[in-house]
């Protein structure tokens, strides 16, 4: 493994993997991007357009593939293990091959949490309730049987997240702003309907994310009701019935909509969990990967030549990941400058 | 016929059948109305509100939710010093506000 170009196995061609393949790329490394699933793009992929600026997420996802069209790319391939050597790593990937590199970097990502075990909220068991992503899919292909002309559309924020029966205590941080972003197009495609937000906190942190907020309440004269749904019903008519607590005037609430959105957080990716066992770098307590330091290498391990990227390590969103893998590159870079 | 004893109607709120027929005329006279976040600062600078019980916050909210009575009840209070309408931080006018809303009947029609 002497002299010669170092390689660097990514895995993961979501945003995360192939912005820092690009970077790798152009810094005159070998990257190969290694990605579980048929295609490239990730979650990114499925989403219909991105908050802040209603730009298509097929237009990001397609620039990223364009510019990393140079780099090997194995989709479709699953990692069986990954062995430490001396000075470098070896993975074994699904169709047998061993591939030797010098570096690793962990672009995993996360898992949507599964809105059915939160039974409560009737996923999977009221035709009328969906989730962000069957939504979002619905503004890709327009196709879905459930959701009809809806008159009452509610959205409910924090499904599986900062939930200890869940068994998530983070903050998925994306869904309160998804939320809206979703609750102003459905409120576009249906101007008749009314549209209800049931929320905790509203934690519209980001850029222009606060404007979003504004614009739902103004133009769009969506209702927010601070209280968690504690339960969702059937009516006889097949329409959803939702219980809540309105916090702020201290009463029961209680609605029949024609559609229920669950807002399925962002957990840990099981799969990084493995891969990450398997080559001695921690897991933290809330199931993602374990950063050197939470504020000043959050792309690196505790372990020499393994780097993360994106939401392995967190809940992120799409700049803060695009972000972090072009750091994730720079590190890769600095690692090996000083290896010599 | 006296059992000795009285059901208590229940404090639920159903937004099915609520009459927002009052909000919805207040909010196009007054779209601000719609960019309140509840946050109390209202509420909290309001000079009469320890003895009066004014609260424009819970003005705007009982309005969305049929309490027509305690609405009115606390318009009835406020002295329109406009202390509230300094410190909104949505910039909401609530003392003009306050005053198209004592120009509405519960209908929404302009009566004043």
């Amino acid at each position: 493994m002497v002299n010669r170009t170092p390689v660097i196995a990514i895995i993961g061609a979501g945003i995360a993997g192939l912005e820092a393949a690009r970077q790798l790329n152009d810094l005159g490394y070998k990257p190969i991007l290694i990605e579980k699933a048929p295609v490239t793009g990730g979650h990114v992929a499925e989403w219909n357009r991105l908050f802040p600026d209603m730009s298509p997420a097929a237009d990001l996802v397609q620039s990223l593939e364009s510019q990393t069209a140079k780099v090997r790319t194995m989709t479709g391939t699953e990692i069986a293990s990954i062995n430490r050597l001396k000075d470098g790593y070896s993975l074994i990937l699904s169709d047998g091959e061993t591939l030797v590199c010098e570096a690793v970097l962990f672009a995993t990502g996360f898992h949507l949490f599964d809105a059915s075990k939160k039974e409560e909220y009737g996923y999977g068991i009221y035709e009328k309730v969906i989730t962000n992503r069957d939504l979002e899919q619905w503004f890709n292909t327009r196709h879905d049987p459930r959701i009809g002309h809806p008159k009452a559309v509610g959205f409910v924020h924090c499904v599986g997240s900062r939930d200890v029966k869940a068994g998530n205590t983070q903050c998925s941080k994306v869904c309160c702003i998804t939320a809206i972003k979703q609750a102003i197009e459905i409120k576009e495609e249906f101007p008749e309907a009314e549209v209800y937000c049931f929320y905790m906190d509203l934690r519209l942190f980001g850029k222009k994310y606060e404007d979003f907020y504004i614009k739902a309440q103004r133009d769009c004269g969506i209702h927010f009701i601070r209280g968690r749904v504690s339960e969702v019903g059937e009516a006889i008519d097949g329409r959803v019935v939702v219980k809540a607590e309105d916090t702020l005037s201290g009463k029961p609430v209680k609605v029949t909509l024609d559609l229920l959105v669950l807002m399925a957080g962002i957990i840990c990716n099981s799969d990084a969990q493995h891969y990450a066992q398997q080559v001695g770098v921690a897991v933290d307590d809330d199931g993602f990967l374990k950063s050197r330091d939470n504020v000043g290498a959050i792309v690196e391990s505790s372990r020499p030549g393994i780097f993360f990227a994106g939401a392995c390590t967190g809940a992120k969103t799409v700049p803060e990941t695009l972000a972090e893998a072009r750091s994730a590159a720079l590190a890769i870079h600095r690692y090996f400058s000083k290896r010599g | 016929m006296d059992f000795g004893f009285k059901l208590n109607p229940s404090s639920a709120v159903n937004l099915d059948t609520v009459d927002r027929a009052r909000y919805d005329r207040l909010v196009q006279l007054e779209p601000d109305a719609l960019t309140c976040i509840g946050c109390g600062s209202c509420s909290a600078t309001c000079t009469a509100a320890p003895w009066s019980g004014m609260s424009v916050r819970k003005v705007i909210l009982g309005l969305q939710r049929g309490q027509d009575d305690e609405v009115d009840s606390m318009l009835s209070r406020c002295m329109l010093c406009g202390k509230c309408t300094m410190v909104c931080p949505r910039g909401i006018n609530t003392r003009h506000l306050i005053l198209t809303l004592c120009r509405l009947n519960r209908k929404g029609e302009i009566v004043r």
